[in-house]
């Protein structure tokens, strides 16, 4: 079972749909420098995110390297109704993409 | 009168008062948790692994917030890959253990009679890859903290139950490692009991000082001060910083030993690794 790129997990709360999403990603600054050879840890971070409903953007997100490793997302939108898809990707700065999805729970 | 002028040399010795110079483990135990049951008297004894979040309404719910996703969960994966990966000689971590290394976390630490040591989880794993081939590894994060985290998930709910055999060395790393506990040490010359014992509940900076009854049993841990997993050992090492002490190697005698005599102390306690916390 290979690692998953994001988890997500969302639920109806008091008629609004709450997503949360757990992504592992390096979130590499390009600022660091590799303690052994001295040289900087090229920057590799997630810059777009967009959760998407019904075919709608509920959310989207330009990101740089001021957010963490593995980021953990959490949002909440309306019009939603519990068993509906939400699905949500990323693209980071070297060409890397990742989606998933989860029905309301 | 003996023991009078034992008590009143322990305390001299040791700084802080101790709250177990009795005569026995078991007297010890009920000493140490008497204390928290009656500072905390809201808290159950098995809430005690919630450590801070147990004491605190404010943390709690930041908590719960967070467990309902917890950063831990990639550790947790990771660890299962690794667990079932055969090693390059085609056996597993499953034959190193007792029911194929699933929900044996309290099996350890144990005192080893015939290697005459405290063996912690960690060594076990490190000894297990040895006896197979495979390099060790690194004691405080990284792989070991992935591994460990599966390891402590399938044990959650398991009750800390750590024996000390009849065995005058097994007696003097439980006694070594009470001492460590009570030990005054760096530039601020204090003892884990000044914060943990003295402390437990108030405020240092802007972190509240958690009981050390139920300290042993969510680890490894995602610390977000560290924005990674760590070991207990780990969290030791930091302490002792933290008190500008030069902190001892990980998984040498004085922390397996202040292991031991730690979770000794929160036996009846649930294992809930692995962990959130600050």
């Amino acid at each position: 079972m290979a690692k998953k790129k994001i988890r997500i997990r969302a639920k109806m709360k008091d008629g609004v749909a709450e997503v949360k999403a757990l992504m592992s990603h390096a979130m590499e600054t390009g600022l660091r420098k590799n303690k052994k050879t001295g040289k900087k840890i090229p920057a590799h971070f997630i810059q777009d995110v967009t959760c998407t409903h019904k075919g709608n953007n509920v959310l989207v997100a330009s990101w740089g390297p001021a957010i963490s490793k593995n980021p953990y997302l959490s949002f909440k939108f309306k019009g939603a109704a519990k068993g509906d898809a939400v699905k949500i990707s990323w693209s980071d700065n070297k060409g890397g993409k990742a989606s998933a999805e989860a029905k309301i729970g | 009168m003996k023991k009078l002028l034992l008590i009143a040399t322990a305390i001299g010795v040791l700084g802080a008062t101790p709250l177990v110079s009795q005569a026995s483990p078991e007297a010890d135990l009920k000493a140490f948790r008497g204390y928290y049951m009656e500072r905390f008297p809201n808290v159950a004894l098995e809430d005690f692994s919630d450590g801070v979040y147990a004491i605190d309404k404010n943390s709690r719910d930041n908590w719960e917030a967070i467990e309902e996703f917890p950063p831990y969960e990639i550790a947790i994966e990771t660890g299962e890959d690794m667990f079932n990966t055969p090693f390059k000689n085609g056996k597993t971590y499953a034959s190193c253990f007792r029911n194929g290394g699933i929900g044996i976390k309290g099996d350890f630490p144990y005192f080893d009679t015939d290697k005459g040591k405290v063996v912690t989880l960690e060594q076990a794993i490190n000894n297990c890859r040895t006896k197979n081939g495979e390099k060790p590894l690194k004691y405080k994060k990284g792989k070991m903290t992935a591994i460990g985290a599966y390891m402590a998930f399938t044990s959650r709910g398991n009750i800390i139950n750590v024996k000390i055999p009849n065995d005058k060395r097994a007696r003097a790393a439980y006694e070594d490692g009470k001492k460590f506990y009570y030990t005054r040490r760096g530039q601020l010359n204090m003892s884990c009991a000044h914060c943990h014992i003295d402390n437990a509940g108030n405020y240092v900076r802007s972190n509240i000082l958690g009981p050390s009854l139920g300290h042993p049993s969510h680890w490894p841990a995602y610390r977000a001060k560290w924005g990674a997993m760590g070991t207990l050992q780990r969290r030791f090492t930091g302490c002792n910083k933290q008190v500008r002490a030069k902190p001892f190697k990980a998984q040498g005698t004085e922390y397996s030993n202040l292991e031991y005599f730690l979770t000794y102390m929160s036996n009846g306690t649930p294992w809930n690794g692995p962990g959130v916390r600050m």
